[in-house]
């Protein structure tokens, strides 16, 4: 079939490239460009392990084409540099295993910047989103708050 | 992952995508339109949707408004969940689309794909139904204005090719009294076992359920038992669990018996919201 060749503005670098228009945006993230932080869960929508960020607000990469990021600034945990939520993550041992880490910061990334003052309701609302096998749910959400409260 | 690969169009007038349609359908494409697109990404993953062209509707200005015109509010049909929720111009829709699926995925979830979904919940239609909405739907013969109950009966009775553009709802309803719950099997994402949308207007309280049958649906008889007057708020729910369509759900989610448990209770609550009925 026939391959597209776009632009991507990812992490604030431009990148040209060839995909099947079926190419998920996780599968072209890892793939294509080796921005291997998105991690591939259930590829269906509902573990959050891939989650990115697409104009500021929370993705799930696989449940975004890759041609449908054309014009859009794409975020990736690879994008992220020394954010407070990262720190906060390493301070309250927000993980176990590591897996859906990239996951839970791009969401919580995106969470602090959208709500810096976001309530109890708000931040479950938006962390449902998420998996956690290793259950680091406790100190997922100690983490979380230490930024949220800090601004 | 998708097995398939396809073409992939971004009209951005309608008459250009109901063309589209029409010319990639006689080429035997099985065109499809995509809002969110989840439905054709997920099920398409497992060999349950297929297509040779996509025609991505998202940057149809007509699909994309969000305003107050005059008596009605205007709802575009790729306008994703989260973002009216973010503006919360009509709080029951809010509320009722706050229910799918979970924060990040109503992020790509759009109105118009769940109102057209496959996957049989389409919650998000429920609001309107209550309000006697219309619905915009353009096609080969341009664009028409009709009742949503002459056009969804448990799902939107699109002919082929033609596309949802926008929902009209009337202001009185957005400001209406409403009650909206999704009790699911577990936890606090997934779809639903029962959700249940009321709104109460002009005296009469208004019912919409998903997750009971195999559709969703708003039905005279059950509403005009549950006004009855003169009747306890038990007999009133009685009366309409006995007039509820058919079939009822019996699956994994749960039996068709605790479905109908679940739903006498949230029909107590309705009473109770929005009918001030003290039963518990
Ligand atoms: C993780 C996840 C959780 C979910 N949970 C729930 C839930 O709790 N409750 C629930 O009700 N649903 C749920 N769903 C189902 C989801 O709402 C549907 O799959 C819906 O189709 C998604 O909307 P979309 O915008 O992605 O639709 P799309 O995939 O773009 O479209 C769905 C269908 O409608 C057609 N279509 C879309 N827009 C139009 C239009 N404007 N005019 C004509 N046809 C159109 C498409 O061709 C396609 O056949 C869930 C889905 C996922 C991925
Ligand atoms: S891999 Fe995307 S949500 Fe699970
Ligand atoms: S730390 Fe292992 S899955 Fe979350």
């Amino acid at each position: 079939m026939q391959s597209h060749t776009i632009t991507l503005n990812i992490n604030e670098e431009i990148h040209i490239v060839a995909v099947k228009a079926a190419d998920t945006l996780l599968y072209t993230i890892r793939g294509k460009l080796g921005l291997t932080g998105a991690k591939p869960g259930c590829l269906n929508g509902d573990c959050g392990a891939c989650t990115v960020n697409v104009d500021g607000w929370p993705m799930k990469s696989c449940l975004m084409l890759t041609v449908e990021a054309v014009g859009k600034k794409v975020t990736t945990i690879e994008g992220l540099r020394e954010t407070p939520i990262q720190q906060a993550f390493v301070e309250n041992f927000a993980f176990q295993c590591g897996y859906c880490t990239p996951g839970f910061i791009m969401n919580c990334h995106s969470l602090i910047q959208q709500h810096p003052d976001a309530d109890d309701q708000t931040i479950k609302e938006w962390l449902e989103s998420n998996i956690c096998r290793c259950t680091s749910y406790i100190e997922i959400e100690k983490a979380v708050k230490s930024v949220l409260n800090k601004k | 992952m998708l097995p398939f690969d396809f073409e992939y169009y971004k009209p951005e007038t309608l008459q250009e995508a109901v063309e589209l349609y029409q010319y990639l359908d006689q080429q035997g494409k099985q065109p499809m339109f995509f809002s969110g697109g989840t439905e054709l990404i997920t099920l398409g993953r497992i060999d349950l949707a297929y297509t040779e062209a996509v025609i991505d509707i998202k940057d149809i200005a007509e699909c994309k408004v969000m305003q107050v015109s005059g008596d009605h509010l205007l709802i575009g049909s790729t306008l994703t969940l989260t973002q009216i929720e973010e503006a919360n111009l009509f709080p029951l829709l809010t509320k009722t689309a706050s229910q799918v699926a979970d924060h990040s995925a109503r992020g790509k979830i759009t109105l118009g794909g769940n109102i057209c979904a496959r996957i049989f919940y389409r919650e998000a239609v429920l609001p309107f139904l209550l309000a006697d909405s219309q619905v915009v739907i353009a096609g080969t013969d341009g664009g028409k204005v009709v009742a949503i109950h002459d056009v969804f009966q448990g799902e939107l009775k699109l002919k082929r090719g033609e596309i949802l553009v926008q929902t009209a709802t009337e202001s009185r309803f957005i400001r209406a009294p409403f009650f909206s719950f999704k009790r699911r099997q577990q936890w606090e994402t997934g779809y639903p076992l029962i959700t249940v949308a009321a709104l109460k207007i002009d005296q009469e309280v208004r019912v919409a359920v998903s997750g009971l049958c195999p559709f969703p649906f708003r039905s005279k008889e059950v509403e005009t038992a549950l006004n009855k007057s003169g009747q306890s708020a038990v007999a009133r729910v009685d009366g309409a669990l006995a007039v509820l369509p058919k079939p009822i759900l019996n699956d994994v989610e749960g039996s068709a018996e605790y479905r109908l448990f679940v739903l006498r209770n949230l029909l107590v609550d309705v009473l109770a919201a929005l009918d001030g009925v003290r039963i518990r």
